[in-house]
């Protein structure tokens, strides 16, 4: 089901994500994802994230679409040329998978294969206008597709709390124009600057669902602050997550906070998506504590 | 090697709004250069009275070498509503670096050749794909200055500014939105979605035999 008939009812959107394994059993995955997952709207299914080779994102949607979920597939331009991103978009269609997340890619020197060539034939940009193309019945030479167009929810990302907001701003208006019909963001831990970013960002009409990460551990944090762009963990939450060691392991602290920052962004975005890095069993009670489901 | 071509006429010409200060640069040997095309054009826009002042020079890709051409030339540059430069990549953001608050246009795409690449005295690089995006960043390369040579804006990895792939390198989009932003030129970024060609990349048999 497209993600975007569900914004135009004017509900408040939630989704998941669950990243795929190295290897082809993901038995487990699924499982998982039907026991934690099925009160969420939709799945992404992460494409060989962080440059990380891994089963693919459009066998694994397939896979969860077969078990009554609803997928979101990750589409990232890192490792496939336009010949290649049009026929697995082509294949999504064959699937019935209808909900795309056009992504850059991170760089293949940042994974576990950086010596592999980078593609970035297209980007988050013209991959968002390549799918237009395919539901106007053509492809990118021109050339004519055989019967009935396929059609996508198009989504795309954008970086709200990223030190340099404006320029984010201005892709993100890129990514409006070559077609993007909803945006999901970064991990968003300052709700102040997600608010500001809003203000700015509800110019363009589309929805936004607003990213979230549960904060495991106070390495962890550090972590994304020296490591990921457009996140910063305030100093606040990191002695809430010193305060109680044990709560935080058991991750009451971090299903707190993350409910909190949901709780206090909601009145201004039109969905909530949950980055959970393998604690999608803490998804149920936070969407419980976040006042959503 | 590479060879420099001349972009089409219509649009040269819609580069320039009111008049421009026009640099050639013959160069180095290792440049192909189509003088009589310019020279043809250049005459045309003259006539039109779109043309404050020309100076055709060489090694306009070294940046104390192109102050000290341009020295007797500032009235005419002063009165230039943009700058047109007639030279490969390096040349066109050499003059674009200098003259931060003008636009600086590329009249050409440079394309790549095999063989001998020349010697540029400075970081600056051109990476000779044959269809020249300078006119829509402010005279900053997208292909060699972003680690992606993304040509559609930058990607959500940069951090503190700089790019995620080579922390000592800046990135190229944030500082290709910092220049537009100072020029007033913020809505070259609202150009139509860019698909890149890398069929130019390479230079063409017939491109070669010209």
């Amino acid at each position: 089901m497209k993600i975007t008939e569900l914004f135009k009812q004017g509900e408040f959107v939630v989704s998941a994500e669950v990243g795929p394994p190295k290897g082809f059993h993901i038995e487990e995955m699924v499982e998982s994802a039907k026991k934690y997952l099925s009160k969420v709207d939709a799945i992404n299914v992460t494409d060989c994230q962080s440059s990380v080779m891994r089963i693919g994102s459009l066998a694994v949607c397939k896979t969860l679409k077969d078990a009554g979920l609803n997928p979101i597939f990750q589409l990232a331009c890192r490792d496939r040329n336009r010949i290649a991103l049009e026929s697995d978009l082509l294949s999504a269609a064959l699937f019935g998978i209808d909900n795309v997340l056009a992504l850059t890619g991170d760089h293949t020197k940042l994974g576990d294969h950086p010596d592999a060539k980078p593609v970035f034939d297209l980007d988050s940009v013209s991959l968002l206008h390549t799918m237009c193309l395919l539901e106007q019945g053509k492809d990118l030479g021109g050339n004519d597709l055989v019967g009935e167009p396929p059609k996508f929810a198009k989504g795309a990302v954008v970086s709200p709390c990223s030190d340099s907001v404006d320029a984010q701003l201005m892709k993100m208006e890129r990514k409006v124009a070559a077609g993007a019909e909803y945006f999901q963001t970064q991990a968003v831990f300052e709700p102040e600057k997600f608010i500001k970013f809003m203000e700015q960002a509800k110019q363009f009409g589309k929805p936004v669902m607003l990213g979230i990460i549960i904060p495991k551990s106070v390495g962890m944090c550090k972590f994304m602050n020296n490591n990921v762009a457009g996140i910063s963990v305030p100093d606040s939450m990191l002695d809430e997550l010193r305060a109680d060691k044990e709560k935080t392991k058991a991750g009451v602290t971090g299903v707190e906070i993350a409910a909190r920052i949901i709780r206090e962004c909601r009145p201004y975005c039109q969905g909530v998506h949950i980055m959970s890095l393998g604690w999608e069993d803490k998804i149920p009670e936070l969407l419980e504590k976040a006042e959503i489901r | 090697m590479l060879i420099t071509e001349l972009k089409s006429k219509d649009v040269i010409e819609s580069l320039i709004s009111g008049k421009s200060f026009i640099i050639n640069c013959h160069g180095c040997m290792e440049v192909r250069f189509p003088e009589k095309e310019a020279d043809a054009l250049e005459k045309d826009l003259v006539q039109a009275g779109k043309v404050t002042g020309i100076v055709t020079t060489d090694y306009i890709c070294n940046p104390d070498n192109l102050k000290l051409q341009l020295k007797n030339h500032a009235e005419e540059i002063d009165a230039a509503d943009s700058i047109l430069v007639f030279s490969c990549g390096v040349g066109v953001q050499t003059a674009a670096d200098l003259y931060p608050d003008k636009p600086v246009y590329a009249a050409c795409d440079t394309i790549r050749l095999p063989g001998y690449q020349g010697v540029t005295p400075l970081e600056t690089d051109c990476g000779q794909c044959g269809t020249c995006y300078l006119n829509l960043t402010g005279g900053i390369c997208p292909i060699t200055a972003c680690s992606k040579s993304l040509v559609n804006g930058q990607c959500g990895g940069a951090k503190n500014g700089m790019c995620e792939v080579d922390p000592e390198m800046e990135c190229g989009w944030e500082r290709i939105y910092r220049r537009l932003k100072a020029l007033g030129r913020l809505d070259a970024m609202r150009c139509p979605t860019q698909l890149h060609n890398f069929a130019t990349d390479e230079a063409t048999r017939e491109c070669k035999e010209s």
